[in-house]
């Protein structure tokens, strides 16, 4: 299976039902949690941000958008790009610099594409994917397809111009766009009260004319359908839509910090409501799965990160010769 | 004399400054209860309190914005950039408004603002996040723009930026924030901009260097067999012609060692210069030492081929030295591999 296939082919699994979402979580959460003691054990090196106790948001939008839609995202990509379809091992490969990784190892983890699942090279520089996913929703509008962009960016970047700029411009051409605000709690080290007058980043929409809606980011299933109805929207003609999703990163902002901002007992209060934990109690407790099942999975997702892992180790590095390619289109 | 790291040496500084002048004040994100992502503000919080230490939402447009407008009206603000690409947002700020104050208030405006910024490569950060982008800003009358090479002269650099009445662009190479030297200390150790620094005297070439390409050239020159004379420009707007002439005209030969794309790169004014000027006494063809015109790569090993290091710069130098013509570039001569 090419690249593009097996991305594709890992999307529509993930859309199979309730076990999918729930694999597609823990998949998240075992890679980070291995990302991150890789960078300890210094097997890589540079930065690296991840997102554990975001899954439910990552995997709520692929859930619900379609791979012909484009999305943008951060950084802080890794779960999105591996809930949108992108294997393990393009997406380790990348973070070690090998020539399995999405963009060929020249990248690192800020840097992940994957165009056959609608991942734009995710954005390391705050706010800037936000007007470029209203551009992509006007490819959209003008081709007249019904195709989405969706925007997925932090709390700490609706301070940026470029988020008020990239709203307003959706809003006004009625852009088929969907704003997804990650609302972590946190810029790099700042709590979000301490940067932004308001409590709910939701009613920024209202200086744009759209709607915005405060969205539980902890249940996959409720991220799935707030995104869900806001792509209907937009595809319909009825323009963009801001969701916030409520949620907190469980690791520091990036690999070196460990988060001693945090006050005492936050993180245990949200980790209540872990995401993956509150699923799969559910799930088992009406029967979607059983223990079993969802331990199976587990394993399953155990496996397919060590083999990813053993895999990307096994690559090559990126050659110097790969540095200079694709400076310019042909 | 007190053994630094960069970042202590700048957080020396901005201290000794705002010990010295209460009109100085400092905003950027998390710089304040944070102390700065590189920690080069540790301790200005606790000591000068919230009404001159803050942390701004992440908005570099708003306050870099804010601290033109507060340099226009009496304060003397530090802006901290995180790292230098973020500028990219807020650069009209800088090179349109902040810039042109002075001139188009007939000389009754000035803007004695500081814009502090990492650059560089070294850190595994990817291409976005290691830039050093001097050409984004180099040729904007109205700025100056100094450069550090470490600890030893951030500090007498960063106290002379802060005092000048024009908007200065201070960068910091990130990857020598850790790194401690001696640094002197105090108002006999501020370094007066468009001074350059003879690090290293010698006769048979002059190589003229900028933040972290200094240390390099100096390794390079400490180990070669020929005797360099190693430049560091420290302030490239305005830069110092007086040492470059008298340096190339007793060597004859000019390098220059750049962290930049070769292409628009800072050397390319400095060998115009020297070449216009200096064209009777040179001996060979001045040389520029520079990265190719690519992205800056991920990855220790390509992050490394990509920078000029002391080897190369050694290997350069001794081409040019026994040919008296230019070396290629390391990337003209490579074999492609498809
Ligand atoms: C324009 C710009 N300014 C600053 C930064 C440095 N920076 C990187 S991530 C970050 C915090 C972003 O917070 P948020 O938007 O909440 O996203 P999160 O990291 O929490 O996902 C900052 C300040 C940047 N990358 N780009
Ligand atoms: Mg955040």
């Amino acid at each position: 299976m090419s690249g593009a296939d097996a991305s594709l082919d890992r999307r529509l699994r993930l859309q199979s039902g309730p076990a999918g979402r729930y694999e597609a979580m823990f998949e998240i959460r075992a890679f980070e949690d291995r990302v991150q003691a890789m960078f300890f054990e210094g097997t890589v090196h540079g930065t690296t941000h991840t997102c554990q106790g975001q899954e439910a948001v990552s995997v709520g939008i692929a859930a619900a958008a379609r791979p012909t839609d484009t999305v943008t995202c951060t950084y802080r990509g890794h779960g999105h790009a591996l809930a949108l379809g992108m294997p393990p091992v393009t997406v380790l490969a990348e973070i070690m610099g090998r020539r399995a990784g999405s963009v060929g190892g020249v990248g690192g983890s800020m840097h992940l594409c994957d165009t056959s699942v609608g991942l734009l090279p995710t954005f390391a520089i705050v706010g800037a994917g936000i007007p470029v996913a209203a551009g992509a929703a006007l490819t959209a509008q003008v081709r007249g397809t019904d195709d989405a962009a969706i925007a997925i960016f932090g709390d700490g970047a609706t301070n940026i111009g470029a988020f008020h700029e990239g709203l307003n411009l959706a809003a006004i051409w009625k852009l088929p766009a969907v704003f997804v605000c990650e609302n972590n709690q946190y810029g790099e080290y700042s709590a979000i009260h301490l940067t932004t007058p308001i409590e709910n980043i939701a009613d920024r929409a209202a200086s744009y004319g759209i709607p915005g809606h405060v969205v539980d980011g902890q249940d996959v299933d409720v991220v799935a359908s707030a995104v869900g109805e806001a792509l209907e929207r937009a595809r319909a003609g009825g323009g963009p839509t801001l969701l916030e999703m409520k949620t907190y990163r469980y690791a520091g902002h990036s690999r070196a910090d460990t988060a001693p901002y945090r006050p005492e007992g936050e993180f245990d209060r949200w980790y209540e409501r872990d995401p993956i934990n509150t699923y799969r109690s559910r799930l088992i407790e009406e029967g979607e799965v059983t223990a079993e099942e969802a331990g199976e999975i587990e394993a399953r997702v155990a496996r397919r990160v060590a083999d990813a892992e053993a895999t990307a180790s096994a690559d090559d590095p990126a050659t110097v010769d790969d540095m200079f390619r694709h400076i310019y289109a042909p | 004399m007190r053994k630094m790291r960069m970042n202590q040496a700048i957080a020396t500084a901005l201290a000794d400054e705002m010990r010295s002048n209460p009109d100085v004040v400092m905003f950027g994100e998390d710089i304040a209860v944070a102390e700065g992502p590189f920690k080069t503000s540790a301790g200005l919080l606790k000591e000068f309190g919230p009404s001159r230490v803050r942390d701004t939402p992440i908005s570099e447009m708003g306050f870099l914005g804010a601290a033109v407008g507060a340099a226009s009206t009496g304060l003397r603000p530090v802006v901290e950039i995180m790292f230098i690409e973020f500028i990219g947002v807020a650069l009209d700020q800088l090179v349109t408004e902040a810039a042109k104050f002075h001139y188009l208030s007939r000389g009754t405006v000035s803007v004695p603002l500081t814009v502090r910024g990492s650059i560089g490569a070294g850190l595994g950060f990817g291409c976005q996040h290691s830039q050093t982008l001097e050409s984004w800003m180099y040729s904007t009358p109205g700025i100056k723009l100094a450069v550090a090479s470490g600890a030893h002269n951030a500090y007498g650099l960063l106290r002379a930026a802060i005092r000048d009445d024009n908007p200065v662009v201070f960068l910091e190479p990130r990857a020598r924030y850790a790194k401690r030297e001696p640094v002197p200390t105090g108002e006999d150790a501020i370094i007066p901009l468009g001074r350059a620094a003879t690090v290293r005297e010698g006769s048979d070439v002059t190589l003229v260097a900028l933040g972290a390409m200094v240390p390099a050239a100096l390794q390079a020159a400490e180990e070669a067999p020929w005797s360099a004379e190693v430049i560091d420009l420290q302030t490239l707007v305005p830069y110092d012609k007086e040492t470059l002439a008298r340096s190339v005209s007793k060597t004859g030969r000019l390098v220059t060692v750049e962290e930049n794309p070769l292409t628009g790169g800072w050397g390319g004014e400095i060998t115009s210069f020297v070449t216009s000027e200096l064209f009777g006494d040179l001996q060979a063809p001045p040389v520029r030492i520079a990265c190719p015109d690519i992205h800056v790569p991920y990855g220790r090993e390509l992050e490394q081929r990509y920078l000029p290091g002391p080897d190369y710069i050694a290997q350069q130098v001794g081409s040019l030295l026994d040919t008296g013509t230019r070396p290629a570039h390391w990337w003209e001569t490579r074999e492609v591999v498809a």
